[in-house]
């Protein structure tokens, strides 16, 4: 497997990757994700030309019929958004259309003559990593190296444009000059890995890193690193198994590989994530419950005026809930001392009791200030405060009751339940 | 007078559709100066102009006399808030220290003296301990006061501010009007585009009244009047926006080729 030509593809593929990760991070920061796919599009013809005109195994002759191309595209983009009244994303399709269009007319005619074959120029429509030659792999480092060296030097400018461009331009820096210089590295990015992944899967390569990377961290130079590192590990990945498995491409099992690191970041990633906003909602779920089962034993106690308990069918009956749902509340609620199991049913303990007269407090207190405040009418504002008694937090009680100036009674003339200090 | 800002018979136009006819007006330096008017009145695309972020069709803006690039480093711009996506990657100070990015330290490092401007700059707006927060977490309010203190990092002579009002809550609003206040005490100048007739009175101590057209600029008692606020918000005229509609849809040049304005070289 340690073969020279499989440490030659590994090397070029993470070095690709990584550079272009980084590259890419800025374009899916400013929403301009689909740019870097037109670009990837837009090089072909230039290739083509390349070849035609120079010589076509000269990765040199390459890079500058890519980088001309990719430059003609980038400003026939911004030049069709300025001029006409075409939105970005047409004006994006435009021209992504016409010069992929003219690539592939190029390289049928390439194709005819015969000359085509022999150099492969397919390889540059899916990638080909395994053709990947000695001076491919110098020319690529140089690249990697040339890449990662811009981000760098220019991190103030692309982190500013990307964020606030007027306030970049307000300030005097060199706008047009930034542009520039990142869609150069765009272009180099992109010529580097049509040659592994091809044209069409390059998007993958410059804005699927970032996609993963943003859900795990919000700091832009660890973005960056995680980025590179998603990359590396997709081409690591990627590489291994087209070298394991028989007549495996290995541009699409690095894309592939990307793809599972971004897909499953959105489901893990902490906060935003899939799986993190399912366990929020159950545990919203959760606490509704239980604190409405001890705003019903409250209630209970209030109106019997004296501690009292309560049998399940009997709180089943009163809340319109399922039987198995409430068992596993009071499971719960018993397990933290908040009720105690009678004979007779559950009734509060000492701790559960102020538990549910906050419960009660709040939602008297928000029934209040929704007809105070907000001119409701007494009967429409029970439904709204069933819902904030589970989320008014005691800052926000100590603003309301301030506000509405430690009132006594709700717009029922049910007293409101302090905690006597 | 001392001039601030000179703005000679400007005209702007966005989609070749005229938003600014002919504006001429001079500020003063030292006040707290409020451009006024109504929706898609013009004011931004006048805050822009000067910022050289949109050229004008004709005509031209100078600041202390002098063309903007000339001036640039004493001179700081505050846009909207809701023109950035502020669910970017940074944090507060991050945001802050870009108000100490220059054309001549782009690719040098951020220094000490930076972050002890940034950071005096986070105090005045009362947001230090929210220096290392993520900007996604910031409440309209704080966002608002984060965008401050960037320009304050700035240390800049004259403040063009966007809006800085709208949508912040009340202690903001006393806490931004409290340091306007400290700033034109220092001598600076403030100049900020603002929509809301009810407290403009209050805030500014002179205001320019725009509708696509100038209605009137001086000292607020003389422009706060019936009349001309009734100007300024009594529709546009019609004229201007049926000549404005012909221009766009004919795409009409606004001057002649040759036309010379009678700007002095800068």
């Amino acid at each position: 497997m340690f073969d020279p030509v499989f440490i030659k593809v590994l090397l070029g593929t993470l070095l690709l990757a990584s550079s272009s990760a980084v590259v890419g991070a800025f374009s899916f920061l400013k929403g301009e994700s689909l740019v870097g796919d037109a670009i990837a599009h837009a090089l072909l013809p230039g290739v083509v030309l390349a070849f035609i005109l120079g010589d076509g195994r000269h990765p040199g002759y390459l890079i500058i019929g890519a980088l001309i191309a990719g430059l003609i595209a980038h400003y026939g983009i911004a030049f069709i958004e300025q001029r006409t009244k075409l939105k970005s994303d047409t004006a994006v399709s435009l021209v992504l259309s016409t010069f992929f269009g003219f690539g592939i007319l190029l390289m049928s005619y390439v194709q005819r003559t015969g000359q085509g074959q022999q150099a492969g120029l397919e390889r540059f429509l899916l990638g080909k990593a395994a053709a990947i030659t000695m001076v491919d792999l110098y020319v690529f480092t140089g690249l990697a190296l040339l890449l990662l060296l811009g981000a760098a030097l220019f991190y103030k400018g692309f982190q500013l444009m990307t964020f606030n461009e007027d306030f970049a331009a307000a300030i005097g820096l060199p706008t047009g000059t930034i542009r520039f210089a990142f869609t150069v590295l765009t272009v180099l990015a992109v010529t580097v890995g049509i040659q592994t992944v091809g044209v069409v899967l390059m998007a993958a390569l410059l804005i699927t890193p970032s996609a993963a990377a943003r859900s795990w961290t919000s700091s832009l130079p660890r973005m960056l690193l995680l980025a590179a590192l998603f990359a590396s590990a997709a081409a690591l990945g990627g590489t291994f198994i087209s070298a394991a498995l028989p007549k495996m491409p290995t541009g699409p099992w690095i894309v592939l590989v990307l793809g599972f690191f971004g897909f499953s970041s959105l489901i893990l990633a902490p906060e935003k994530g899939w799986l993190a906003r399912r366990r929020r909602a159950t545990s919203n779920r959760n606490k509704t419950q239980r604190e409405n089962l001890l705003k019903l034993l409250y209630g209970a106690e209030e109106r019997a005026g004296e501690p009292v308990a309560m049998t399940a069918e009997a709180m089943v009956d009163a809340r319109e809930q399922h039987y198995e749902g409430l068992t596993k509340t009071l499971r719960n609620l018993k397990k933290e001392f908040l009720v105690v199991e009678r004979p007779d049913g559950f009734a509060l303990t000492d701790l559960g009791r102020i538990e549910g007269r906050r419960v009660v407090r709040l939602h008297r207190l928000w029934e209040l200030y929704l007809t105070e405040r907000l001119g409701m009418a007494a009967d429409h504002i029970h439904p709204q405060a069933e819902t904030m008694e589970h989320v008014i937090t005691p800052e926000i009680e100590a603003l309301i009751v301030k506000e509405l100036g430690n009132p006594e009674v709700d717009p029922h003339q049910s007293p409101i339940p302090y905690e006597e200090d | 007078m001392e001039k601030s800002i000179e703005v000679h018979n400007l005209t702007v136009s966005y989609h070749s559709k005229p938003v600014l006819w002919d504006v001429d007006f001079e500020l003063p330096k030292g006040k707290i100066i409020g451009i006024v008017g109504p929706n898609g009145s013009g004011k931004t695309t006048m805050l822009k102009t000067v910022m050289g972020l949109m050229k004008p069709d004709s005509g031209y803006t100078e600041i202390f006399g002098q063309p903007l690039d000339k001036v640039r480093e004493r001179v700081s711009y505050v846009p909207q808030r809701e023109s950035v996506d502020w669910d970017f990657p940074a944090d507060v100070m991050d945001v802050v220290l870009m108000g100490r990015y220059r054309k001549n330290n782009l690719f040098k490092r951020i220094t000490k003296e930076d972050r002890r401007i940034a950071t005096e700059a986070l105090e005045k707006v009362n947001l230090l301990e929210f220096a290392d927060r993520q900007i996604s977490q910031l409440s309209g309010g704080q966002q608002q006061r984060v965008f401050i203190a960037r320009s304050l990092a700035q240390q800049a002579d004259i403040y063009l501010m966007d809006e800085p009002f709208v949508g912040v809550d009340a202690a903001t609003e006393d806490a931004i009007l409290k340091l306007l206040r400290d700033m034109k005490n220092e001598g600076k100048t403030v100049v900020i585009v603002h929509h809301d007739l009810q407290t403009a009175n209050e805030y500014f101590d002179w205001i320019v009244l725009l509708n696509t057209r100038l209605v009137a600029a001086g000292p607020k008692e003389q422009v706060f009047t019936k009349e001309l606020l009734q100007e300024a918000y009594g529709g546009r005229l019609t004229v201007l926006s049926k000549l404005g509609d012909l221009i766009s849809d004919t795409e009409f040049p606004l001057r002649e080729p040759d036309f010379k304005e009678d700007q002095p070289q800068g």
